[in-house]
Protein backbone atom coordinates (compact mmCIF):
# COMPACT_ATOMS: atom_id res chain seq x y z
CA UNK A 1 0.00 0.00 0.00
CA UNK A 2 1.39 3.55 -0.75
CA UNK A 3 0.34 5.26 2.34
CA UNK A 4 -0.82 4.73 6.31
CA UNK A 5 -2.32 7.71 8.36
CA UNK A 6 -1.53 8.17 12.17
CA UNK A 7 -2.93 10.07 14.31
CA UNK A 8 -1.07 11.51 17.10
CA UNK A 9 -2.64 13.99 19.95
CA UNK A 10 -0.87 16.10 22.11
CA UNK A 11 -2.37 15.11 26.10
CA UNK A 12 -0.90 15.24 29.55
CA UNK A 13 1.99 12.70 30.37
CA UNK A 14 0.95 9.75 31.33
CA UNK A 15 2.83 10.19 34.79
CA UNK A 16 1.32 13.29 35.66
CA UNK A 17 -0.88 13.68 38.90
CA UNK A 18 -4.27 15.63 37.13
CA UNK A 19 -5.49 18.22 38.94
CA UNK A 20 -8.57 19.92 38.27
CA UNK A 21 -8.71 23.56 37.99
CA UNK A 22 -10.24 25.65 41.39
CA UNK A 23 -12.80 27.29 38.86
CA UNK A 24 -14.05 24.03 37.35
CA UNK A 25 -13.32 24.72 33.60
CA UNK A 26 -11.12 21.81 32.93
CA UNK A 27 -7.51 20.47 34.42
CA UNK A 28 -4.44 22.22 35.24
CA UNK A 29 -2.04 22.25 31.97
CA UNK A 30 0.14 25.20 33.10
CA UNK A 31 3.74 24.14 33.35
CA UNK A 32 2.56 20.93 33.24
CA UNK A 33 4.75 18.27 31.00
CA UNK A 34 3.10 16.89 27.82
CA UNK A 35 3.47 13.93 25.63
CA UNK A 36 2.24 11.82 23.01
CA UNK A 37 -0.76 10.07 24.00
CA UNK A 38 0.79 6.26 24.94
CA UNK A 39 -1.47 4.62 22.73
CA UNK A 40 -0.10 6.49 19.15
CA UNK A 41 3.13 6.10 20.19
CA UNK A 42 2.16 2.31 19.51
CA UNK A 43 0.36 3.26 16.44
CA UNK A 44 3.18 4.87 15.02
CA UNK A 45 5.19 2.03 16.20
CA UNK A 46 3.12 -0.26 14.04
CA UNK A 47 3.17 1.81 10.91
CA UNK A 48 6.85 1.98 11.16
CA UNK A 49 6.74 -1.63 11.66
CA UNK A 50 4.84 -2.11 8.26
CA UNK A 51 6.92 -0.04 6.41
CA UNK A 52 9.99 -1.15 7.23
CA UNK A 53 8.70 -5.12 6.24
CA UNK A 54 8.01 -3.51 2.85
CA UNK A 55 4.18 -3.64 2.98
CA UNK A 56 3.62 0.39 2.96
CA UNK A 57 5.92 3.46 1.28
CA UNK A 58 5.14 6.17 2.92
CA UNK A 59 4.03 7.22 6.99
CA UNK A 60 2.16 10.48 7.79
CA UNK A 61 1.36 11.44 11.16
CA UNK A 62 -1.25 13.38 11.68
CA UNK A 63 -2.21 15.80 15.23
CA UNK A 64 -5.61 18.31 15.40
CA UNK A 65 -4.91 21.31 17.98
CA UNK A 66 -3.12 23.44 19.00
CA UNK A 67 -0.25 24.55 17.35
CA UNK A 68 1.98 23.08 20.28
CA UNK A 69 1.31 19.75 18.48
CA UNK A 70 4.10 20.14 16.64
CA UNK A 71 6.37 19.15 19.45
CA UNK A 72 4.59 15.60 19.26
CA UNK A 73 4.72 15.47 15.32
CA UNK A 74 8.56 16.28 15.44
CA UNK A 75 9.03 13.31 17.88
CA UNK A 76 6.95 11.35 15.71
CA UNK A 77 8.89 12.40 12.74
CA UNK A 78 12.01 11.39 14.97
CA UNK A 79 10.93 7.94 15.35
CA UNK A 80 10.70 7.54 11.80
CA UNK A 81 7.30 9.01 10.23
CA UNK A 82 7.89 10.16 6.84
CA UNK A 83 6.38 13.82 6.97
CA UNK A 84 3.64 15.44 9.45
CA UNK A 85 0.86 17.18 9.23
CA UNK A 86 -0.61 19.61 11.47
CA UNK A 87 -4.28 21.09 11.48
CA UNK A 88 -4.22 23.69 13.62
CA UNK A 89 -7.30 24.27 15.73
CA UNK A 90 -7.85 26.31 19.40
CA UNK A 91 -11.28 25.75 19.56
CA UNK A 92 -12.08 22.28 21.56
CA UNK A 93 -13.21 19.85 19.20
CA UNK A 94 -15.59 17.06 19.41
CA UNK A 95 -14.55 13.14 18.39
CA UNK A 96 -17.27 13.84 15.78
CA UNK A 97 -15.74 16.74 14.41
CA UNK A 98 -11.76 14.86 14.50
CA UNK A 99 -13.20 12.16 12.75
CA UNK A 100 -14.54 14.37 9.98
CA UNK A 101 -11.18 16.22 10.15
CA UNK A 102 -9.28 12.37 9.84
CA UNK A 103 -12.12 11.38 7.00
CA UNK A 104 -10.85 14.87 4.93
CA UNK A 105 -7.02 13.92 5.45
CA UNK A 106 -7.96 10.38 4.28
CA UNK A 107 -9.52 11.62 1.13
CA UNK A 108 -7.02 13.83 0.14
CA UNK A 109 -4.03 12.04 0.54
CA UNK A 110 -5.83 8.72 -0.68
CA UNK A 111 -4.37 6.88 2.42
CA UNK A 112 -5.42 2.91 2.55
CA UNK A 113 -5.18 2.38 6.29
CA UNK A 114 -5.19 4.97 9.51
CA UNK A 115 -3.72 3.53 12.65
CA UNK A 116 -4.79 5.21 16.21
CA UNK A 117 -4.56 4.62 19.44
CA UNK A 118 -7.46 2.80 21.19
CA UNK A 119 -8.06 5.77 23.54
CA UNK A 120 -6.19 9.22 24.56
CA UNK A 121 -5.72 9.31 27.79
CA UNK A 122 -7.02 12.53 28.94
CA UNK A 123 -10.74 12.45 27.37
CA UNK A 124 -11.19 8.50 27.83
CA UNK A 125 -13.45 8.70 24.85
CA UNK A 126 -12.06 6.03 22.98
CA UNK A 127 -14.31 7.02 20.32
CA UNK A 128 -12.26 8.60 16.75
CA UNK A 129 -11.68 5.17 15.31
CA UNK A 130 -14.99 3.79 14.97
CA UNK A 131 -16.51 7.31 13.75
CA UNK A 132 -13.97 7.63 11.59
CA UNK A 133 -14.39 4.32 9.99
CA UNK A 134 -18.36 4.62 10.38
CA UNK A 135 -18.17 7.97 8.12
CA UNK A 136 -15.88 6.44 5.87
CA UNK A 137 -18.10 3.47 5.21
CA UNK A 138 -14.82 0.86 6.00
CA UNK A 139 -14.38 -1.47 8.69
CA UNK A 140 -12.82 -0.61 11.76
CA UNK A 141 -10.50 -3.21 14.05
CA UNK A 142 -10.58 -1.84 17.73
CA UNK A 143 -8.25 -3.06 20.86
CA UNK A 144 -5.80 -4.19 18.21
CA UNK A 145 -2.87 -6.81 19.99
CA UNK A 146 -1.90 -7.97 16.32
CA UNK A 147 -1.77 -7.14 13.11
CA UNK A 148 -1.03 -9.03 9.72
CA UNK A 149 -1.63 -7.66 6.24
CA UNK A 150 -1.87 -9.56 3.57
CA UNK A 151 -2.61 -8.01 -0.34
CA UNK A 152 -5.29 -5.66 0.78
CA UNK A 153 -6.65 -7.59 3.90
CA UNK A 154 -5.54 -7.26 7.52
CA UNK A 155 -5.83 -9.93 9.78
CA UNK A 156 -6.19 -8.15 13.64
CA UNK A 157 -6.42 -10.08 17.01
CA UNK A 158 -8.69 -7.94 19.18
CA UNK A 159 -8.46 -8.13 23.21
CA UNK A 160 -11.83 -7.87 23.98
CA UNK A 161 -13.54 -9.06 27.70
CA UNK A 162 -14.05 -12.31 26.63
CA UNK A 163 -9.80 -13.17 25.76
CA UNK A 164 -9.03 -12.38 22.15
CA UNK A 165 -10.93 -12.24 18.79
CA UNK A 166 -9.47 -12.16 15.27
CA UNK A 167 -11.53 -10.64 12.35
CA UNK A 168 -10.56 -9.78 9.44
CA UNK A 169 -10.89 -6.96 7.02
CA UNK A 170 -10.36 -5.76 3.79
CA UNK A 171 -8.77 -1.92 3.24
CA UNK A 172 -8.86 0.63 3.18
CA UNK A 173 -10.12 0.38 7.16
CA UNK A 174 -9.03 1.64 10.45
CA UNK A 175 -7.19 -0.08 12.99
CA UNK A 176 -7.05 1.08 16.60
CA UNK A 177 -4.64 -0.66 18.84
CA UNK A 178 -3.84 -1.84 22.88
CA UNK A 179 -1.02 -1.74 24.79
CA UNK A 180 0.22 -5.04 23.92
CA UNK A 181 1.00 -4.28 20.02
CA UNK A 182 4.27 -3.80 20.70
CA UNK A 183 6.89 -1.92 22.29
CA UNK A 184 8.02 1.66 20.81
CA UNK A 185 11.07 2.37 20.01
CA UNK A 186 13.32 5.20 21.73
CA UNK A 187 14.14 8.14 19.98
CA UNK A 188 17.88 8.78 18.82
CA UNK A 189 19.59 11.96 19.03
CA UNK A 190 20.57 11.75 15.24
CA UNK A 191 16.91 11.29 14.39
CA UNK A 192 16.08 14.47 16.37
CA UNK A 193 18.52 16.09 14.13
CA UNK A 194 16.67 14.48 10.71
CA UNK A 195 13.22 15.23 11.59
CA UNK A 196 13.82 18.83 11.86
CA UNK A 197 14.56 18.97 8.06
CA UNK A 198 11.20 16.46 7.41
CA UNK A 199 8.12 18.54 5.97
CA UNK A 200 5.59 19.20 8.85
CA UNK A 201 2.40 21.44 6.41
CA UNK A 202 -0.44 23.14 8.10
CA UNK A 203 -3.62 23.36 7.05
CA UNK A 204 -7.02 24.96 8.52
CA UNK A 205 -10.33 23.26 8.90
CA UNK A 206 -11.79 25.62 6.62
CA UNK A 207 -9.19 24.36 3.89
CA UNK A 208 -10.10 20.91 4.58
CA UNK A 209 -13.34 21.62 3.75
CA UNK A 210 -14.71 20.31 7.27
CA UNK A 211 -17.87 22.08 9.18
CA UNK A 212 -17.32 22.15 13.16
CA UNK A 213 -20.92 21.31 14.54
CA UNK A 214 -21.70 22.39 18.34
CA UNK A 215 -22.09 18.95 20.23
CA UNK A 216 -21.79 17.51 23.78
CA UNK A 217 -21.43 20.65 25.61
CA UNK A 218 -18.55 20.38 29.16
CA UNK A 219 -20.38 21.99 31.76
CA UNK A 220 -17.81 21.32 34.46
CA UNK A 221 -15.20 19.69 35.82
CA UNK A 222 -14.64 18.78 39.28
CA UNK A 223 -12.17 15.80 41.21
CA UNK A 224 -13.42 12.41 41.98
CA UNK A 225 -14.33 12.06 45.59
CA UNK A 226 -11.37 9.76 47.50
CA UNK A 227 -11.82 7.00 49.24
CA UNK A 228 -10.39 7.30 52.60
CA UNK A 229 -7.64 5.68 54.21
CA UNK A 230 -8.52 2.57 56.50
CA UNK A 231 -7.04 0.68 59.05
CA UNK A 232 -4.03 -1.34 59.22
CA UNK A 233 -3.66 -4.45 61.09
CA UNK A 234 -1.01 -6.81 62.21
CA UNK A 235 -1.07 -10.08 61.00
CA UNK A 236 -3.46 -12.51 59.02
CA UNK A 237 -5.84 -13.27 62.16
CA UNK A 238 -6.59 -9.50 62.32
CA UNK A 239 -7.31 -9.27 58.53
CA UNK A 240 -9.72 -12.18 59.13
CA UNK A 241 -10.73 -10.65 62.21
CA UNK A 242 -11.89 -7.07 60.49
CA UNK A 243 -13.41 -9.79 57.36
CA UNK A 244 -15.57 -11.46 59.31
CA UNK A 245 -16.21 -8.20 61.33
CA UNK A 246 -17.73 -6.78 58.17
CA UNK A 247 -19.48 -9.84 56.66
CA UNK A 248 -17.53 -10.19 53.83
CA UNK A 249 -16.30 -13.74 54.76
CA UNK B 1 -40.38 11.44 28.01
CA UNK B 2 -37.84 9.43 27.48
CA UNK B 3 -37.93 6.23 25.24
CA UNK B 4 -34.39 4.62 25.56
CA UNK B 5 -32.92 1.72 23.46
CA UNK B 6 -30.99 -0.17 25.24
CA UNK B 7 -28.15 -2.73 22.86
CA UNK B 8 -28.00 -6.06 24.44
CA UNK B 9 -24.86 -7.12 24.78
CA UNK B 10 -24.72 -11.71 24.78
CA UNK B 11 -22.51 -14.63 24.08
CA UNK B 12 -25.49 -15.85 21.69
CA UNK B 13 -27.10 -18.23 24.61
CA UNK B 14 -27.20 -16.15 27.33
CA UNK B 15 -27.33 -11.97 28.38
CA UNK B 16 -23.93 -10.82 29.87
CA UNK B 17 -24.79 -9.34 32.98
CA UNK B 18 -23.70 -5.70 31.32
CA UNK B 19 -27.34 -5.40 29.87
CA UNK B 20 -28.88 -5.71 33.50
CA UNK B 21 -26.50 -2.71 34.48
CA UNK B 22 -27.00 -0.48 31.20
CA UNK B 23 -30.87 -0.94 31.75
CA UNK B 24 -30.36 0.38 35.54
CA UNK B 25 -28.83 3.52 33.96
CA UNK B 26 -31.56 4.08 31.88
CA UNK B 27 -33.90 3.47 34.21
CA UNK B 28 -32.48 6.24 36.75
CA UNK B 29 -33.86 8.41 33.89
CA UNK B 30 -37.33 9.89 34.84
CA UNK B 31 -40.04 8.65 32.93
CA UNK B 32 -38.60 6.41 30.72
CA UNK B 33 -39.69 3.79 28.61
CA UNK B 34 -37.21 1.36 28.16
CA UNK B 35 -36.36 -1.08 25.12
CA UNK B 36 -33.77 -3.60 24.83
CA UNK B 37 -33.08 -4.98 21.16
CA UNK B 38 -31.18 -8.30 21.07
CA UNK B 39 -29.43 -8.52 17.70
CA UNK B 40 -28.20 -12.27 17.26
CA UNK B 41 -28.42 -15.73 14.82
CA UNK B 42 -31.35 -16.80 17.24
CA UNK B 43 -32.56 -14.36 19.96
CA UNK B 44 -35.37 -16.69 21.69
CA UNK B 45 -33.05 -17.60 25.00
CA UNK B 46 -31.13 -14.12 25.28
CA UNK B 47 -34.48 -12.02 24.57
CA UNK B 48 -36.23 -14.46 27.57
CA UNK B 49 -33.27 -13.35 29.74
CA UNK B 50 -33.84 -9.70 28.88
CA UNK B 51 -38.08 -9.67 29.57
CA UNK B 52 -37.22 -10.47 32.83
CA UNK B 53 -34.98 -7.83 33.71
CA UNK B 54 -37.12 -5.14 35.87
CA UNK B 55 -38.27 -1.79 34.69
CA UNK B 56 -38.13 -3.31 30.30
CA UNK B 57 -41.28 -2.40 29.12
CA UNK B 58 -40.75 -4.60 25.75
CA UNK B 59 -37.72 -6.49 23.93
CA UNK B 60 -37.32 -6.78 20.00
CA UNK B 61 -35.44 -9.30 18.49
CA UNK B 62 -33.35 -9.05 15.35
CA UNK B 63 -32.32 -12.54 14.18
CA UNK B 64 -30.05 -13.52 11.15
CA UNK B 65 -26.77 -15.39 10.71
CA UNK B 66 -25.21 -12.12 10.05
CA UNK B 67 -25.61 -11.52 13.37
CA UNK B 68 -23.99 -14.52 15.15
CA UNK B 69 -20.91 -12.69 15.95
CA UNK B 70 -21.29 -9.31 17.29
CA UNK B 71 -19.26 -6.92 14.40
CA UNK B 72 -19.73 -3.39 14.81
CA UNK B 73 -19.82 -2.22 11.19
CA UNK B 74 -22.76 -5.08 10.64
CA UNK B 75 -24.64 -3.87 13.97
CA UNK B 76 -24.85 -0.51 13.76
CA UNK B 77 -26.38 -0.07 10.44
CA UNK B 78 -29.08 -2.19 12.10
CA UNK B 79 -29.18 -0.07 15.21
CA UNK B 80 -29.20 2.80 13.30
CA UNK B 81 -32.48 1.46 11.66
CA UNK B 82 -34.14 1.15 14.58
CA UNK B 83 -33.45 4.23 16.43
CA UNK B 84 -36.14 5.88 14.90
CA UNK B 85 -38.58 7.54 17.31
CA UNK B 86 -36.09 6.60 20.37
CA UNK B 87 -34.66 9.64 22.41
CA UNK B 88 -31.17 7.35 23.64
CA UNK B 89 -29.21 4.42 22.69
CA UNK B 90 -27.58 3.04 25.12
CA UNK B 91 -24.81 0.21 25.38
CA UNK B 92 -22.43 -1.12 27.99
CA UNK B 93 -19.01 0.51 28.46
CA UNK B 94 -17.61 -3.10 27.74
CA UNK B 95 -15.36 -3.58 25.07
CA UNK B 96 -18.53 -4.84 23.13
CA UNK B 97 -20.20 -1.38 23.50
CA UNK B 98 -17.06 0.73 23.31
CA UNK B 99 -16.60 -1.32 19.23
CA UNK B 100 -20.05 -0.54 18.71
CA UNK B 101 -21.97 2.81 19.97
CA UNK B 102 -18.90 5.38 18.38
CA UNK B 103 -19.76 3.80 15.00
CA UNK B 104 -23.59 3.94 15.74
CA UNK B 105 -23.41 7.70 16.76
CA UNK B 106 -21.63 8.89 13.89
CA UNK B 107 -23.93 6.93 11.38
CA UNK B 108 -26.70 8.74 13.04
CA UNK B 109 -24.62 12.41 12.70
CA UNK B 110 -23.99 12.80 16.43
CA UNK B 111 -21.46 12.65 19.44
CA UNK B 112 -20.99 9.74 21.66
CA UNK B 113 -21.33 10.41 25.39
CA UNK B 114 -18.63 7.05 26.88
CA UNK B 115 -19.18 6.13 30.67
CA UNK B 116 -22.07 7.58 32.29
CA UNK B 117 -21.53 6.89 35.59
CA UNK B 118 -24.53 9.41 36.93
CA UNK B 119 -27.90 10.66 35.19
CA UNK B 120 -28.60 14.29 36.29
CA UNK B 121 -31.12 14.96 34.08
CA UNK B 122 -32.28 13.10 30.62
CA UNK B 123 -29.64 15.01 28.83
CA UNK B 124 -27.08 15.61 31.85
CA UNK B 125 -24.90 13.28 33.02
CA UNK B 126 -20.93 12.92 34.58
CA UNK B 127 -18.49 10.66 32.99
CA UNK B 128 -14.94 10.14 34.87
CA UNK B 129 -11.82 11.73 32.39
CA UNK B 130 -7.87 11.36 33.06
CA UNK B 131 -8.24 8.10 34.18
CA UNK B 132 -11.41 9.30 36.86
CA UNK B 133 -9.00 12.10 37.99
CA UNK B 134 -11.62 14.24 37.16
CA UNK B 135 -15.18 13.87 36.50
CA UNK B 136 -17.10 15.71 33.83
CA UNK B 137 -20.68 16.85 33.85
CA UNK B 138 -21.96 16.91 29.75
CA UNK B 139 -24.96 17.99 28.29
CA UNK B 140 -26.04 16.67 25.36
CA UNK B 141 -28.27 18.59 22.41
CA UNK B 142 -31.73 18.25 23.67
CA UNK B 143 -32.99 18.12 19.59
CA UNK B 144 -30.70 15.49 19.17
CA UNK B 145 -30.81 11.48 20.04
CA UNK B 146 -28.56 11.16 22.90
CA UNK B 147 -25.88 7.66 22.28
CA UNK B 148 -23.91 6.74 25.30
CA UNK B 149 -22.31 3.79 26.55
CA UNK B 150 -22.62 2.90 30.18
CA UNK B 151 -19.50 2.58 32.77
CA UNK B 152 -21.36 -0.79 34.10
CA UNK B 153 -18.97 -0.47 37.57
CA UNK B 154 -21.43 2.80 38.52
CA UNK B 155 -24.47 0.59 38.30
CA UNK B 156 -26.08 -2.53 40.13
CA UNK B 157 -28.09 -4.63 37.69
CA UNK B 158 -31.56 -4.22 38.00
CA UNK B 159 -33.90 -7.26 39.50
CA UNK B 160 -35.14 -10.10 37.54
CA UNK B 161 -38.75 -10.81 38.16
CA UNK B 162 -40.40 -8.99 35.13
CA UNK B 163 -42.13 -10.25 31.98
CA UNK B 164 -41.53 -7.89 28.96
CA UNK B 165 -43.37 -8.40 25.63
CA UNK B 166 -40.91 -9.70 23.12
CA UNK B 167 -41.49 -8.53 19.61
CA UNK B 168 -39.47 -9.54 16.46
CA UNK B 169 -38.39 -6.85 14.61
CA UNK B 170 -37.28 -6.68 10.90
CA UNK B 171 -34.78 -3.55 9.73
CA UNK B 172 -34.18 -2.58 6.72
CA UNK B 173 -30.77 -1.78 6.76
CA UNK B 174 -27.55 -2.78 4.03
CA UNK B 175 -25.06 -4.52 5.52
CA UNK B 176 -21.20 -4.36 4.57
CA UNK B 177 -18.74 -8.00 4.32
CA UNK B 178 -15.46 -5.97 4.54
CA UNK B 179 -15.38 -7.23 8.27
CA UNK B 180 -15.08 -11.14 9.28
CA UNK B 181 -15.05 -12.89 12.40
CA UNK B 182 -12.57 -15.91 12.13
CA UNK B 183 -12.41 -16.91 15.88
CA UNK B 184 -11.86 -15.81 19.56
CA UNK B 185 -9.82 -17.66 22.28
CA UNK B 186 -11.03 -17.11 25.39
CA UNK B 187 -9.05 -18.17 28.70
CA UNK B 188 -12.97 -18.90 30.08
CA UNK B 189 -12.56 -20.66 33.76
CA UNK B 190 -15.32 -21.73 36.06
CA UNK B 191 -14.39 -18.82 38.27
CA UNK B 192 -16.88 -16.22 38.77
CA UNK B 193 -16.92 -13.46 36.10
CA UNK B 194 -14.23 -10.68 36.79
CA UNK B 195 -16.54 -8.09 36.07
CA UNK B 196 -19.65 -9.44 37.44
CA UNK B 197 -18.03 -10.82 40.89
CA UNK B 198 -19.41 -9.88 44.37
CA UNK B 199 -15.28 -10.86 45.80
CA UNK B 200 -12.43 -10.19 43.01
CA UNK B 201 -8.39 -11.28 44.54
CA UNK B 202 -5.42 -9.54 41.80
CA UNK B 203 -2.42 -10.27 42.24
CA UNK B 204 0.57 -8.37 41.03
CA UNK B 205 4.51 -7.73 39.78
CA UNK B 206 5.39 -9.23 43.72
CA UNK B 207 4.05 -12.50 42.53
CA UNK B 208 7.21 -12.56 40.47
CA UNK B 209 5.88 -15.63 38.30
CA UNK B 210 2.85 -17.65 36.69
CA UNK B 211 3.63 -20.40 39.18
CA UNK B 212 2.89 -18.10 42.04
CA UNK B 213 0.01 -17.14 41.11
CA UNK B 214 -1.40 -20.12 41.95
CA UNK B 215 -1.53 -18.96 45.84
CA UNK B 216 -4.17 -16.01 44.25
CA UNK B 217 -6.28 -19.09 41.99
CA UNK B 218 -6.14 -20.86 45.33
CA UNK B 219 -7.57 -17.87 47.67
CA UNK B 220 -10.04 -16.60 45.03
CA UNK B 221 -11.71 -20.49 44.79
CA UNK B 222 -11.87 -20.74 48.92
CA UNK B 223 -13.37 -16.94 48.56
CA UNK B 224 -15.79 -18.13 45.55
CA UNK B 225 -14.13 -14.90 44.09
CA UNK B 226 -12.92 -13.83 40.55
CA UNK B 227 -9.67 -13.44 40.00
CA UNK B 228 -7.76 -10.23 38.23
CA UNK B 229 -4.04 -8.43 37.89
CA UNK B 230 -2.32 -5.34 37.75
CA UNK B 231 -0.98 -4.13 34.26
CA UNK B 232 2.41 -5.17 35.45
CA UNK B 233 1.61 -8.94 35.82
CA UNK B 234 -0.19 -9.03 32.81
CA UNK B 235 2.40 -7.12 30.88
CA UNK B 236 5.14 -9.64 32.80
CA UNK B 237 3.21 -12.71 31.31
CA UNK B 238 1.79 -14.19 34.40
CA UNK B 239 -1.53 -14.31 33.35
CA UNK B 240 -3.57 -13.30 30.55
CA UNK B 241 -4.91 -9.83 29.44
CA UNK B 242 -8.40 -10.39 30.13
CA UNK B 243 -7.63 -10.50 33.78
CA UNK B 244 -6.40 -6.85 33.64
CA UNK B 245 -7.90 -4.59 36.25
CA UNK B 246 -7.30 -0.50 35.35
CA UNK B 247 -7.86 2.36 33.55
CA UNK B 248 -7.11 0.60 30.40
CA UNK B 249 -8.41 -2.87 31.24
CA UNK B 250 -11.33 -3.56 32.91
CA UNK B 251 -13.31 -0.97 35.54
CA UNK B 252 -14.80 -3.14 38.58
CA UNK B 253 -16.91 -2.70 41.59
CA UNK B 254 -17.11 -5.89 43.41
CA UNK B 255 -18.14 -5.73 47.05
CA UNK B 256 -14.60 -7.00 48.21
CA UNK B 257 -11.53 -6.51 46.48
CA UNK B 258 -8.05 -7.99 47.66
CA UNK B 259 -5.08 -5.94 46.18
CA UNK B 260 -2.20 -8.86 46.88
CA UNK B 261 1.27 -7.51 45.81
CA UNK B 262 -0.27 -4.76 43.93
CA UNK B 263 1.64 -1.25 44.85
CA UNK B 264 -1.68 0.64 43.56
CA UNK B 265 -0.61 3.39 40.20
CA UNK B 266 -3.25 5.22 39.80
CA UNK B 267 -4.47 3.58 36.43
CA UNK B 268 -4.81 0.60 38.89
CA UNK B 269 -6.46 2.59 41.37
CA UNK B 270 -8.93 4.01 38.61
CA UNK B 271 -10.01 0.57 37.91
CA UNK B 272 -11.40 -0.52 41.59
CA UNK B 273 -12.38 3.16 43.23
CA UNK B 274 -16.02 1.87 43.65
CA UNK B 275 -15.10 -1.62 45.32
CA UNK B 276 -16.84 -1.85 48.30
CA UNK B 277 -14.05 -2.78 50.81
CA UNK B 278 -10.22 -2.92 49.71
CA UNK B 279 -7.83 -5.13 51.26
CA UNK B 280 -4.12 -4.34 50.42
CA UNK B 281 -1.30 -6.72 50.72
CA UNK B 282 2.02 -5.57 50.56
CA UNK B 283 5.56 -5.83 51.42
CA UNK B 284 6.20 -2.37 51.01
CA UNK B 285 4.56 -0.01 53.72
CA UNK B 286 4.59 3.30 51.40
CA UNK B 287 3.08 1.87 48.44
CA UNK B 288 0.20 3.68 47.24
CA UNK B 289 -2.19 0.85 47.69
CA UNK B 290 -2.37 1.39 51.26
CA UNK B 291 -3.67 4.97 51.07
CA UNK B 292 -7.16 3.68 49.65
CA UNK B 293 -7.31 0.49 50.92
CA UNK B 294 -10.29 0.07 53.77
CA UNK B 295 -8.13 -2.99 55.34
CA UNK B 296 -4.13 -3.10 55.04
CA UNK B 297 -1.60 -5.51 56.08
CA UNK B 298 2.05 -5.02 55.50
CA UNK B 299 3.69 -8.53 54.96
CA UNK B 300 5.27 -11.31 53.00
CA UNK B 301 2.38 -12.40 50.53
CA UNK B 302 4.44 -15.62 50.09
CA UNK B 303 3.39 -16.36 53.59
CA UNK B 304 0.67 -14.35 54.33
CA UNK B 305 -1.73 -15.43 51.36
CA UNK B 306 -1.38 -19.48 52.11
CA UNK B 307 -2.26 -18.30 55.85
CA UNK B 308 -4.86 -16.49 54.96
CA UNK B 309 -6.28 -19.24 52.48
CA UNK B 310 -6.53 -21.52 54.98
CA UNK B 311 -7.41 -19.36 57.80
CA UNK B 312 -10.86 -19.11 55.93
CA UNK B 313 -11.59 -22.77 56.40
Amino acid sequence: MQKILVGLKRVVDYNVRVRVKSDGSGVETDGVKMSINPFDEIALEEALRIKERGEAEEVIVVSVGASEAQQQLRTGLAMGADRAILVDSQESLTPLDVARIFKAIVDRESAELVILGKQAIDGDNSQLGQMLAAIWGRPQATFASKVELAGNKASVTREVDAGLETIEIDLPGVISVDLRLNEPRYVKLPDIMKAKKKPLDQLSIEELGVEVAAGIKEVTYEPPSERERGVMVDDVAGLVAALKDKGLV
Amino acid sequence: MSKILVIAEHDGSSLNPSTAKTVACAASIEAAEIHVVVLAAAAAAVAGEAAQLDSVAKVLTVEGPENEHALAAVLAPQIVALSAGYSHVFGPSTTFGKDLMPRVAALLGVNQISDIMLVLTSHSFKRPVYAGNAILTVEAPADKVVVATVRIASYAAVADGNNAAIESATVDAELPDHTRFVGVQSGATDRPDLQTAAKVVSGGRALGSAESFDIIYALADKLGAGVGASRAAVDAGYVPNEMQVGQTGKIIAPDLYLAIGISGAIQHLTGIKDAGTIVAINKDEEAPIFEVADIGLVADLFKAIPELTEALD
